[in-house]
This record gives structure tokens, C-alpha cells and sequence, in this order.
């Protein structure tokens, strides 16, 4: 098999993970070492694949052989696909000519289960020491650990690595035992934790060595699938933020599920996947990371699930009409960010530029604000924005045309003299 | 005040010093043109010479009242803004004027659109980190772009740090100047024609290795080309292997055809894919 060969199979095989960023490192140059990773500390797209997700990573399988048999993996063992392996020296060769080439700003490591999760990590760990140490690679690492690896391992790849992950793969346990029996919520979030004091000791290390080696510096992600279980979003929401609050991930990645087999516990495969719900869920990441949101503020028991006609920041503030308007030349940074329309970088330079003067109307669309969503909502030296007078269901309706011009308008009713006029008067 | 028009060579001394010719004088340019670009109208014009010691002055200047100031003058310079010259004096002007409070918001009608034009050359810059596409030859790295604004400064520090111990070169066609780097010395420098030489067997193979990667990482049920298109408008195609014809990834010495840089089972990364249907792993 040629190595052409190899690699499509390899990356077909790991395309459905959906982490590919190189964010989060900074090592500069190295003497006698090939790149660095200082460039990505906010990470570099490198291109958009046909789906519009960005590719910056090599992203590819060690091998696609699996002795696991979860139900909605393309790799199961069940499942009838020609398999195959790369070797570490075509691995790194082509991860240095990638990179070289600057189609890529590293690797990004996963592999199927191959006789036993240590014996897998173990191929792994070679094939990054080889690129590490033989072929001198300096740029990016994302390496999968994978649950039921003994810690030890674990320790090794993550001082070779920049950053670990390891997949929660379904929101519930129920799920996992349904449809990923060999792998246990146990397993999964153990390497995590481990992850997670590696990291905070490494800190201290580093803190009295300068040189000491660097574990994992970019920290740990981890992905979840999104619609091949009936979870709702409120249950994911909480277990993302579980996770941030708990195990300190950098990131939590949503994969909408794509019906890749047929089997009685998975949505039938003509079932679309569920982009617009994996949509809202990154939507409702963000406020949780940088707007200051809580998983119960966006959704609770009686509303499990975002609406899929505005985003989560303008359903929470449709629930609060009281909230608004904000004045934004005196309200505070928290909460101009829970204006929709404002993000973090607009909410920053209304705060420098207010120093100035006090800001009109019309300054707002210069700073960046989206007026298109934002104006209902806010005023400027007491003044609406244009067109910002409307409040109740109407600026409902007005938010969901403005998120989708020339989608279906919501069904508008006709007025009926009849309808206010209870029945039996 | 008598109308005048000021000339000078193009670079950013020539301009630094148009700024130093208005104060001296003490008068306020109609227009401030590169010398190739003047067609004669009715105004009188000047040309400025360039001197070295009066840009500096004025740069140092402004860094003085403010670095960020400075940084914008300097990148502001850089984009394709049309009549940059008059916005930048403009806002050189101000800030002589009025200090560098107004600095603070970027609202300000004369700082908006330099912000605006140097946000879209950053904006860009960032991207062809990512889009900009090498070819080796014979242990040489060589790429061309074709960016909107002059963008080689800002990447000049980005791929010296990449590529510390490589040599390479990136060539903008819009701008007719290259980015040369070799034993830990850049320079750029204005060059009126190049052609990229046909690719050797190893560098076709890894074009051809690129091009199989790309169609086969995306997934089939998400096709999504507006969202590609957003995230990578397609002026920047043009350069990038995976767009590229078929002729790109054959090397010099092989006429034979070489195997087409497309997926076996059909996943396109240009056209539209077929049918919608599950994927085909493997």
C-alpha cells in the first residue's frame, strides 16, 4: 500500500473528530529543530475544507485497526473497511513535509485501539519521539489519550505533546454503555484528572526550573457527540460547564452526529445531521467562556433545548426584557457583554472609546457593534439606536427575520375579531 | 493659502517627509501623490526629496506622543486604501494638534478609516499565514500571493521565525516585490517579473499527498461552501495547491500522466459533491 493510499485512508478514518486547533503554545524557535509553535497562540487556519471547517492540523490516524466495537464509529471492529497502519518514519516525514510546505502547523495524533489501549500508546508515543527526537520536529502536537491507558503512558505522551485530549464521546453514561460498552465514564474522566494535576504540577516545576520539561502546554480538550443519543441540550450544557469548572479544559468540542451505520440504537442513516443544534451549542460554549453565562441562565427544566430560531444570548434576553436597555456609556464591561450584538471586542473598545466623549447612536456601528441585533436593546446618551423601537413578541419575531432574511417568517396569524371573545359570551 | 500638491517616490520616507515639507513651510497639501501616479491638473505640485533624517524626525515625533500612533502610520501605509496618504497626514495633523487623546476612540471620523483599512490589512496578513503555499527547490522554499495590501512586512516576521534555518522566498505579484530570506538576513525588494519553476518528482508527490488530504478531510453530509467562502474568500485561491489544476501536480520530467490529484471515490474539493448520500469510509 503506497503511502497516497494510506493517507486517505487515515485521514477519512479520523476526519470526524472535530478539534483541529493549534491555539494555545508558545514555543519560539529552537536551535537545530524545524518550526515553532509561537505563531499559534491564537491559532492558524491553514485552510477550509468543502464543510467550512478550518484545517490546521494533520489530522490523521496512527491506524484504523480498532478492537473496540462502539456503534457509531466508522472504525468499529464490526465494520467492514480496508484498514492500515502508518509506519513512525512515513508519519514524521510527512508531517515535516507538510509543515515545511506550510500546509499545516502540526499533527494532530489519534489512533484506533490496536490490540490494547497501552499497547496503542505506546506505537504513539514512538511515532512522536521519532518526530520529536529523530526527525527534530518543534511545531505543534495534538496527541489523543486514549481511556484505559495506564497513567504512566499518559505522563509520556503528554510531555511530547502540546496539547491531550481525550473524548467524553457521548453526554451520558447511560449512552456510553448503550453505545461505546467498552469504554466507562471511569476511564474517560481519569486520564482527565490526570491530565488536568500533571498540568498544575508541571506549573510549580516551572516555577522553580525555567527549563524543566513542558507537560502538555496547551492544556486539554475533549469532544463530545452530539444527537446520536436523545440528551438534551440542557444536559450537555451542564457537563460542558462541569467540565470547565472541574477539569480546567481548554476547550469542549461538539460533533454533530453523522449517521454512518445502520443499527437499531442510532437515528436511522438518512437522518441530516444536526448542525444547527451543534451550532447553538458552540454559541452557548462561548458565552460560557468568555460572556460570563451560566449553563441555568440559558436553559433550564421547563426549556431543555435551544431554540432554533435565535441564538442563545438573544433567547436569554428576550427572557429578560427587564435587563434592558443597557446605556452604553455608563454600564459596566459584564454587562455590555450580555447585550446581543456586543462581544468581547466591541464591548472593549466601547469602554476605551467612551473615555473620549460620550458616545451617539451612530458611533456604535464604527466600534463593531451589530446593530442589526444590538439596537433593540441598548441605548447611547439616552438615545435609541434607528429603529430600535419595538419590544414584546414583535422584536421576537424582528430578531428571527434578522438572523435569517428570507427564511420562512414565523407564522403570522391573522387577526380575528372572533378570537378575544371567549367562547360561550 | 496657495493649493499645492505634493510628489514623492513612494516609500514611506518619501511620504514621512511630505508630512515634514507641510510643517516647514507651513502650508497644508491638496493631495499628497506618488510620482508615477500624478497626471497634470491645475493645481502646482512639488516634489519632495526624500531625506532620510527629516522621515526619521517625524516618525520619532509622532512615537513620542504616541506609540500606537506610530504603528498605525506605519501600517496605514501598507494597505490599499485609496488617498492613504491624506488620511495618514490628516491624522498626523490631529494628533500634533490635539495630543493623542482622540487615539482612544476608534469612532474618531478621522481615525476611522485608517483603522478600518489597516484592520483589513491585518485581517489579511493573519490569513496568508495560513494560506500562503511553498514549493521546494532543491532545499529552496518559494511561494507567490497575490494579496490586496502590501502584507510582506507583516509576514516577514512570521515565516523568519517558522523558517529560521530554511532559506525561502514569497513573491507578491499585485505589488511586484519579493520577500528573499537566507542565513538569518531578510530583505525585500521590488522584482518586475517571476515564474515559478515546474515541480520535481518529490515536491508534485507532496502537492499531490496535499490535494488527496484535503478532499478526503471533509466530511460529505456538512458540505457547507458559503461557510468555506467566509472563512476563506476565494481571491486567495488562486495560489493555494488545493485549487490548483491538474498540470500542478505533474513534475517536469514525467510527460506521463501522472495519477489525478482527485479522491478515488469521489470527493471533489472544488465541485459541488455528488448525491448526498452516507459516507463511504475508507
Amino acid at each position: 500500500m503506497d503511502l497516497l493510499e494510506k493517507l486517505t485512508i487515515l485521514s477519512d478514518a479520523a476526519k470526524y473528530d472535530a478539534a483541529c486547533t493549534s491555539s494555545g503554545a508558545r514555543r519560539g524557535f529552537r536551535e537545530g529543530m524545524i518550526g515553532d509553535a509561537s505563531s499559534s497562540l491564537a491559532g492558524c487556519c491553514h485552510t477550509f475544507s468543502s464543510d467550512g471547517r478550518c484545517v490546521t492540523l494533520l489530522k490523521v490516524l496512527l491506524t484504523n485497526c480498532c478492537v473496540y466495537d462502539c456503534k457509531y464509529c466508522v472504525n468499529r471492529r464490526s465494520n467492514d473497511t480496508r484498514r492500515a497502519m502508518f509506519s513512525p518514519e512515513e508519519l514524521a516525514e510527512l508531517t515535516i513535509g507538510f509543515y515545511r510546505r506550510n500546509y499545516i502547523e502540526g499533527l494532530f495524533l489519534s489512533s484506533g485501539v490496536f490490540r490494547s489501549p497501552d499497547e496503542t500508546t505506546e506505537l504513539m508515543i514512538k511515532a512522536l519521539r521519532i518526530l520529536r527526537e529523530t526527525y527534530r520536529f518543534n511545531g505543534y502536537i495534538h496527541a489523543k489519550a486514549i481511556p484505559g491507558t495506564s497513567p504512566e503512558l499518559v505522563e509520556q505522551l503528554g510531555f511530547l505533546a502540546d496539547r491531550l485530549s481525550v473524548n467524553i464521546e457521548l453526554p451520558s453514561e447511560a449512552g456510553l454503555r448503550l453505545l461505546a460498552p467498552d469504554k466507562s465514564r471511569q476511564a474517560i474522566l481519569s486520564p482527565m484528572r490526570q491530565i488536568q494535576n500533571g498540568r498544575a504540577q508541571n506549573r510549580e516545576e516551572l516555577a522553580k526550573y525555567r527549563h524543566a520539561p513542558r507537560f502538555a502546554p496547551a492544556g486539554q480538550s475533549t469532544q463530545l457527540i452530539v444527537g446520536a443519543t436523545g440528551d438534551s441540550d440542557l444536559q450537555i450544557l451542564r457537563l460542558t460547564q462541569g467540565l470547565y469548572d472541574r477539569y480546567r479544559l481548554k476547550r469542549v468540542f461538539f460533533s454533530a452526529y453523522v449517521p454512518v451505520v445502520e443499527n437499531a440504537l442510532l437515528p436511522a442513516r438518512d437522518t441530516k445531521p444536526p448542525l444547527l443544534r451543534e451550532h447553538r451549542l458552540y454559541q452557548a460554549d462561548w458565552l460560557l467562556r468568555f460572556y460570563g453565562f451560566r449553563a441555568e441562565e440559558l436553559l433550564d427544566e421547563g426549556a431543555p433545548d435551544f431554540n432554533p430560531l435565535v441564538d442563545p444570548k438573544c433567547s436569554w434576553a428576550l427572557a429578560h426584557l427587564d435587563f434592558f436597555p443597557v446605556e452604553v456609556n455608563t454600564a459596566d464591561y459584564e454587562t455590555l457583554l450580555r447585550v446581543p450584538g456586543i462581544g468581547v471586542t466591541s464591548a472593549r473598545r466601547i469602554l476605551s472609546a467612551r473615555r473620549t466623549g460620550r458616545l451617539r447612536p451612530e458611533d456604535l456601528k464604527k466600534l463593531g457593534v451589530v446593530l442589526k441585533r444590538a439596537r433593540y436593546f441598548l441605548t447611547a446618551s439616552g438615545k435609541l439606536a434607528p429603529g430600535g423601537r419595538i419590544s414584546g413578541e414583535a422584536l421576537a419575531r424582528t430578531l428571527i427575520v434578522a438572523e435569517a432574511p428570507g427564511a420562512a417568517d414565523p407564522p403570522m396569524r391573522q387577526l380575528s375579531l372572533f378570537d378575544s371573545v371567549p367562547q360561550g359570551a | 493659502m496657495p493649493e499645492v500638491i505634493y510628489l514623492y517616490d513612494g516609500s514611506l520616507d518619501g511620504f514621512l517627509c511630505c508630512i515634514f515639507e507641510s510643517y516647514a513651510k507651513k502650508e497644508i497639501p491638496t493631495d499628497i501623490l506618488q510620482e508615477e501616479l500624478w497626471e497634470p491638473t491645475l493645481y502646482s505640485v512639488r516634489a519632495v526629496p526624500s531625506d532620510v533624517a527629516h522621515a526619521r524626525r517625524v516618525l520619532r515625533r509622532v512615537a513620542v506622543l504616541s506609540p500606537y500612533a506610530a504603528d498605525l502610520l506605519q501600517r496605514g501605509f501598507l494597505t490599499c486604501l485609496d488617498r492613504r496618504e491624506l488620511f495618514l497626514y490628516r491624522m498626523v495633523a490631529k494628533l500634533l494638534r490635539e495630543g493623542p487623546g482622540f487615539l482612544r476612540n476608534p469612532a474618531d471620523e478621522v481615525l476611522y478609516p485608517i483603522i478600518k483599512a489597516v484592520r483589513a490589512l491585518n485581517g489579511e496578513a493573519q490569513l496568508l499565514r495560513g494560506f500562503v503555499r511553498f514549493s521546494e527547490f532543491s532545499g529552496v522554499l518559494g511561494a507567490e500571493i497575490e494579496p490586496k495590501n502590501r502584507v510582506l512586512p507583516l509576514l516577514r516576521g512570521h515565516f523568519c521565525s517558522r523558517y529560521r534555518n530554511e532559506a525561502f522566498f514569497i513573491y507578491d505579484r499585485v505589488h511586484r516585490e519579493a520577500l528573499f530570506y537566507a542565513d538569518g538576513k531578510a530583505r525585500i525588494v521590488p522584482l518586475e517579473h517571476f515564474e515559478m519553476e515546474a515541480p520535481g518528482a518529490e515536491e508534485a508527490g507532496y502537492r499531490l499527498l496535499w490535494k488527496r488530504f484535503y478532499d478526503t478531510v471533509a466530511i460529505r453530509e456538512r458540505y457547507n461552501p458559503k461557510c468555506r467562502m467566509t472563512h476563506m474568500p476565494k481571491r486567495y485561491w488562486n495560489t493555494m495547491t488545493e485549487f490548483q489544476p491538474p498540470s500542478y501536480f505533474r513534475a517536469k520530467n514525467s510527460p506521463s500522466e501522472r495519477a489525478v490529484p482527485f479522491a478515488p471515490n469521489g470527493r471533489p474539493g472544488l465541485a459541488k459533491p455528488a448525491e448526498s448520500g452516507p459516507s463511504d469510509p475508507g
